[in-house]
């Protein structure tokens, strides 16, 4: 805890989290991303956004050094992402977890604390991942099953074991796919809490979720754009996705207008 | 069941005995790795790793016939296994593609090599006892080997417990934490290998997969974490191993294929049991 509290102070406030410089990423001969830049400052809430097999999840892997881009720079938390990562709490897509798989909760959230070399987990590390489980209600679960809990309760204990990494930046892949409406509101409020000590990126291809909440969107096709939330319009997401799309408004206030469909 | 335990103590047959003392002290290695195995759902690596032994074990025989006398089977076993583990865990990496298809043309591929080998090798050999197990070939210079075998398998897991975990559970986050994930998956499969071979004699190559997963698939049931697996599984196997030897001693019946039914009953009862009460 103490190593990630010294990171934040140490970092000047000026510098972003991320910083992608003409980055080109091919895959088979394929291009998956061209010519992305993308700057990210700290505090900072951004949603990216795109269809399925756009490249969104393929950005997220490339600022982590999961991938290496054909040319183009990134820099993560001011470093090589390969040095850096282990400060960036990063909560995985769902749907890569084997359901039956035997460990608990705390161990789960223990990983946030795995050192290079691993061994056994200090005191503090015990502790701090305790702390996370804490902020995410789950401290109750510490011994339960993972496998045993709830959709949303997972996401939880996923979520806490990011926080254990001491983090400055929260990415999140696709966090919605397997909770339902309820859960994805109170996610929502937790992330807003969480934004006040460290940048927020959550991946989603569901357009639904981005609230107001966010500073800015990332819409990532191929192309990446940055937009402010204000500016996400019709026009913006049918040049995303293509004109074969119906927009229903998500934020149940009806105006005098009701309903519109692009 | 009593003749059984009489039969433990009579010097006339030691094989019986070392058969058992080999089984309860590879079932602590079987209970450990087979968790592993089990949770990170490699069995048919396991099972490609264990028929390439086969191919070991015929080479070390057609060496000893021509005179490398130091060559034992159990050598050539244990040089096989950890060769195909390191294979096929490369092929695993980095082929993801194709990955079944070349594990299993290499599963078919040990067992010919050593089919080819014990053709060669003159006088008669036996590939049945090789593939289904037969306790009158573990002589007590084996039983050491397996107690080696056996503390290296556990203390190896033991102390690397936390960092197999993550890399099971989840590569990827491992990775981000700095682990050389590729290298753990390896030293993974190495064990694996280690484990096979030191059950092999008794139950045979063809079925000691089974009982490396069998027993950890039972545990797994029960057990909240992977520890509590590991425990459990170890247990499960003892009774097992030592079940099956007393049965198939009563009975006159190879041990291999009773020890492997009794483990499969029992894992069938659970499963039904856990179905029928779930509902």
């Amino acid at each position: 805890m103490t190593q990630g509290l010294l990171l934040k102070n140490q970092m000047p406030t000026s510098e972003p989290v991320i910083e992608i410089n003409k980055l080109n990423f091919s895959l088979n001969g394929k291009n998956i991303l061209r010519n992305v830049d993308l700057t990210i400052n700290q505090l900072d809430s951004t949603c990216v956004v795109g269809p399925n097999g756009g490249g969104k999840s393929t950005l997220v892997k490339l600022i982590l050094g999961l991938l290496q881009p054909d040319n183009g720079s990134i820099r993560l938390l001011g470093r090589p992402p390969q040095e850096s990562r282990s400060s960036v709490g990063y909560v995985p897509q769902y749907t890569n977890f084997d359901p039956m798989f035997p460990i608990t909760v705390l161990e789960v959230a223990l990983m946030g604390r795995l050192g290079m070399w691993g061994g056994s987990y200090s005191k503090t590390d015990k502790l701090r991942a305790m702390e996370s489980l804490a902020e995410m209600e789950m401290a109750d679960y510490a011994r339960s099953k993972f496998a045993e809990l709830s959709g949303g309760q997972q996401q939880r204990v996923l979520i806490a074991r990011a926080l254990a990494s001491a983090a400055s930046l929260l990415i999140l892949d696709e966090p919605t796919s397997n909770i339902d409406a309820h859960v994805e509101f109170s996610l929502l409020e937790l992330l807003q809490k969480l934004n006040k000590e460290m940048a927020i990126i959550l991946v989603t291809h569901d357009l639904g979720f981005t609230s107001k909440f966010f500073k800015s969107v990332v819409c990532v096709n191929r192309d990446v754009y940055v937009h402010p939330t204000s500016e996400i319009t019709g026009e913006v997401i049918q040049q995303l996705y293509g004109g074969d799309i119906h927009m229903v408004r998500h934020d149940h206030r009806c105006a005098e207008e009701g309903h519109v469909h692009a | 069941m009593l003749e059984f335990f009489t039969a433990l103590n009579n010097p006339q047959i030691p094989f019986l005995r070392y058969a058992f003392l080999a089984g309860l002290i590879a079932s602590i290695a079987f209970g450990v790795v087979g968790s592993y195995v089990v949770a990170r759902r490699i069995t048919y690596i396991a099972g490609a790793i264990s028929h390439c032994v086969l191919g070991g074990i015929g080479a070390s025989l057609y060496a000893q016939s021509k005179g490398i006398g130091w060559l034992d089977p159990i050598l050539g076993a244990l040089i096989a296994a950890l060769l195909a583990a390191i294979v096929i865990g490369l092929v695993s990496i980095h082929a993801r593609e194709r990955e079944d298809t070349v594990i299993g043309a290499l599963w078919a591929i040990g067992m010919a090599v050593g089919l080819l080998f014990i053709a060669s090798t003159p006088g008669y050999v036996d590939p049945m006892s090789y593939l289904f197990g037969n306790i009158l070939l573990v002589t007590q210079r084996d039983l050491w080997f397996i107690v080696g075998l056996d503390v290296v398998v556990v203390g190896v897991s033991w102390i690397l417990y936390n960092n197999f975990l993550a890399v099971c559970f989840d590569e990827e986050y491992a990775r981000i934490r700095g682990l050389n994930t590729s290298a753990y998956y390896l030293t993974l499969l190495c064990l694996t290998a280690l484990t096979i071979v030191l059950l092999v004699r008794v139950v045979g190559i063809v079925m000691v997969v089974a009982l490396l997963t069998l027993p950890a698939a039972t545990a797994g049931r029960f057990a909240r974490d992977l520890w509590q697996m590991m425990v459990l599984a170890s247990l499960l196997c003892m009774v097992f191993v030592s079940g099956g030897l007393a049965a198939s001693y009563s009975f006159n019946l190879p041990a291999g294929p009773v020890i492997i039914i009794f483990a499969g009953a029992v894992y069938l009862c659970v499963a039904v049991a856990g179905r029928l009460r779930s509902r």
